[in-house]
């Protein structure tokens, strides 16, 4: 009996969550695919009418924008967080004195909530109150910062935002990857009279591959899943210049009472974040039979 | 605090009223939450414990109703539908087609809805021939507000026709004022939108346009105009109008930074709030052209089950309708009462204005339900329509190329 349920105690306690998971994730991911197939409009409907929402999808011009904007802001706001989270992360490895203090400094718009964040770069941004304001009250007239209100800028505001709140947390990720690299091999280097950018470029950051996959995957998920940041800071304005899949995907199902189409945007989502995931996966796990 | 009073009362009424058999029973779901638009809905608590019934208040607030017609959603796939919704336009008809909704038609007919109803409103609250919703109040949409002492001292009267809107502003720019007062939101740009083409295109036109959505009017060189006009107008508003919220916006007319603002008369409320007098602080027209375009919050019933829940749904029925709540209810919330046998003594100048309109344009057929707030189409169409007027009016897109996208929207959205 206590052999039985030696064997048998771990599936047991996993049962629940995987079956959870079964449900909850997988059976509403395919609930959401079979919908995506139908004319449902108010309430949910089950007849198949193929692929009609897609191409109503595909036919709007307010989702060509929201996809747009998407690798527009996917693409802006990784690069950028990266490479600044690098930079400060090896600025704070110099071994300074005040570390602590100010790796909390740049940690703590992490702790804000996304509402929070947009709603303050809302009110910073805006031309009548925030930094446009501010400089002309300092004299300089001409002075013009209105990318919140200009369509074609709007989606940037929206780049700056999100980079701020995140950057710190890319910063502490690299900061864990500079420390693991081994204090040998860069002494060793120091020796030979290599150059501190050369032990960096040549050392230490190649030796961080894996921080850098796991970075632009926490990233990556952030940009493609982002709805609160746009609601607070723009509402999706000017128009629906800094519209994004994800409140596309709200609008749809909830203000306009038209759940086919919500569901066919929300897999089309779902690819992009397999587009993404999958070879992560498919890499890590071949690293893992590899060994 | 209000609140429990009322609960306190209610408490009362069921216990004195516990020898009745169907006690009324009633649940309601709303998203009046807000200052006077809670008052408004505590007049109606207040009258069904007065009728014996039990009120079971559902407040859903958030989104302009969206939470709440998420949580009606809910309610509805699990079998257990509220006794009430507020709900309006063709959304009714469209959760009758989805077969929840029940027939209120004896209460109806016993109380003459059909005599005292403008006929056009009274289509709205009927599903296949027989009555499924009761109409509250009558918000007009197309009014235009104005800050009296700016127009006086640029000697400005209340424009007519756009074209001396037009020329109103210009004169208003160059004296320094912000001629437009508007929030860069979409529904309020649907709002802008809608009044300026019941003015260009004519009561028929608009009808043709926004509720039949007849492609050879939605493609008409009118409908380039009435684009023109928004583009004419987007110079008329300050640079810092994206996403202000509307009740700001008629800030800036109260307090004279901005002339005119385009919004519907819940606007009013505003300006009453901060003690101006209408007629001597601000003034109220409507917008330049001919008809009515109204908004009207109703109530619709769902199929319950039980004796008391359908009693409790004809007692509210009975009393949304009767004379005395419409007449208390839209003092409290600054529009006018659905039925038009109602006294109208206690009422402003510019509800006195709203509801004489109403009145004139029922007769002469220019009654006409608003688009911009979801009262002539069904939300994946309207979306549509204010999709391409909010992205005119937020862009430098051409008339022309709007008025395409405009038709192509339309048909996409099937």
């Amino acid at each position: 009996m206590s052999e039985w349920l030696e064997n048998h105690l771990p599936k047991m306690v996993l049962a629940p969550s995987f079956i959870a998971v079964l449900v909850f994730v997988y059976g509403f991911i395919g609930w959401t695919a079979w919908v995506s197939l139908t004319r449902s409009k108010l309430l949910p409907r089950y007849e198949i009418h193929g692929f009609i929402q897609y191409d109503r999808l595909f036919a709007s011009p307010r989702w060509d924008t929201a996809m747009n904007n998407l690798f527009i802001f996917g693409a802006l706001f990784i690069v950028i967080a990266m490479v600044l989270g690098l930079l400060l992360a090896i600025m704070l490895d110099q071994k300074i004195r005040t570390e602590g203090v100010i790796r909390t400094i740049y940690l703590y718009p992490m702790a804000l909530s996304m509402i929070v964040t947009g709603t303050a770069w809302k009110w910073i941004l805006n031309p009548g109150l925030g930094i446009e304001a501010t400089v002309r009250g300092w004299g300089f007239e001409n002075f013009s910062f209105d990318w919140v209100v200009n369509p074609d800028f709007a989606i940037y505001t929206i780049v700056l935002a999100a980079v701020w709140q995140s950057s710190g947390f890319v910063m502490a990720l690299f900061l864990a990857g500079l420390r693991s690299v081994d204090g040998e091999i860069i002494k060793a280097a120091q020796v030979d009279g290599i150059p501190t950018w050369r032990i960096y470029t040549a050392i230490i950051i190649p030796s961080m591959a894996p921080i850098f996959l796991s970075a632009f995957i926490v990233l990556a998920h952030l940009a493609i899943k982002s709805f609160d940041l746009v609601i607070a800071l723009t509402g999706g304005g000017p128009g629906y210049a800094t519209d994004l899949p994800a409140t596309y995907m709200y609008a749809m199902a909830f203000s306009r009472g038209d759940i086919g189409q919500a569901a066919s945007s929300a897999m089309i989502m779902m690819l992009v974040v397999f587009a993404i995931v999958v070879p992560y996966l498919y890499s890590e796990l071949r690293a893992k039979t590899d060994g | 605090m209000k609140r429990s009073a009322f609960a306190a009362v209610s408490t009362i009424a069921l216990i004195s009223a516990s020898a009745v058999v169907a006690e009324p029973q009633a649940e309601v779901l709303h998203w009046w939450t807000s200052g006077g638009e809670a008052k408004s809905v505590a007049v109606l608590q207040q009258e069904f414990a007065d009728n014996g019934g039990t009120w079971t208040d559902m407040p859903v607030a958030g989104g302009g109703g969206d939470a709440a017609m998420t949580a009606l959603r809910a309610r509805v796939l699990s079998g257990n539908a509220p006794t009430a919704v507020q709900l309006k336009g063709p959304a009714i008809q469209e959760w009758y087609e989805e077969g929840v909704l029940a027939d209120i038609s004896s209460v109806a007919e016993a109380e003459g809805w059909a005599d005292v109803l403008p006929a056009s409103i009274a289509g709205h609250m009927k599903c296949d021939g027989s009555w499924c919703a009761a109409p509250v109040n009558v918000h007009r949409v197309d009014w235009i507000w104005a800050n009296a002492d700016v127009l006086e001292s640029n000697g400005i009267a209340m424009p007519t026709t756009w074209d001396e809107f037009n020329a109103a502003a210009e004169k208003l720019a160059a004296a320094g004022v912000i001629p437009l007062a508007h929030g860069g939101q979409a529904w309020q740009d649907a709002t802008v939108f809608e009044a300026v083409a019941l003015g260009i295109l004519g009561a028929e036109g608009f009808h043709k346009a926004f509720v039949e959505l007849d492609e050879a009017t939605l493609t008409s060189d009118a409908m380039v105009a009435v684009f023109d006009q928004m583009r004419t107008m987007r110079g008329f508003v300050d640079a810092n109008f994206s996403g202000r919220d509307w009740n700001l916006a008629t800030a800036m007319v109260m307090n004279g930074e901005a002339a005119f603002q385009i919004m519907g008369d819940w606007a009013k409320g505003e300006f009453m709030a901060a003690g101006k007098v209408p007629g001597e602080d601000f003034l109220c027209a409507s917008t330049p052209g001919d008809g009515f375009l109204y908004n009207v919050d109703s109530f619709a019933m769902f199929e319950v089950d039980g004796e008391d829940k359908k009693a409790g749904q004809e007692l509210l029925a009975e009393l949304i309708v009767g004379p005395s709540f419409q007449e208390v209810f839209n003092l409290n919330k600054g529009s006018i009462p659905a039925r038009t046998d109602v006294s109208l003594d206690a009422f402003d100048s510019c509800a006195l204005l709203s509801a004489a309109d109403m009145q004139a344009s029922s007769e002469n057929g220019s009654l006409l339900p608003s688009y911009a707030h979801g009262m002539a189409l069904r939300g994946a169409q309207s979306g549509a329509i204010t999709d391409v007027v909010t992205a005119h009016f937020n862009s430098d897109m051409s008339s022309a190329d709007a008025v395409a996208q405009l038709a192509q929207a339309v048909a996409n959205s099937y």
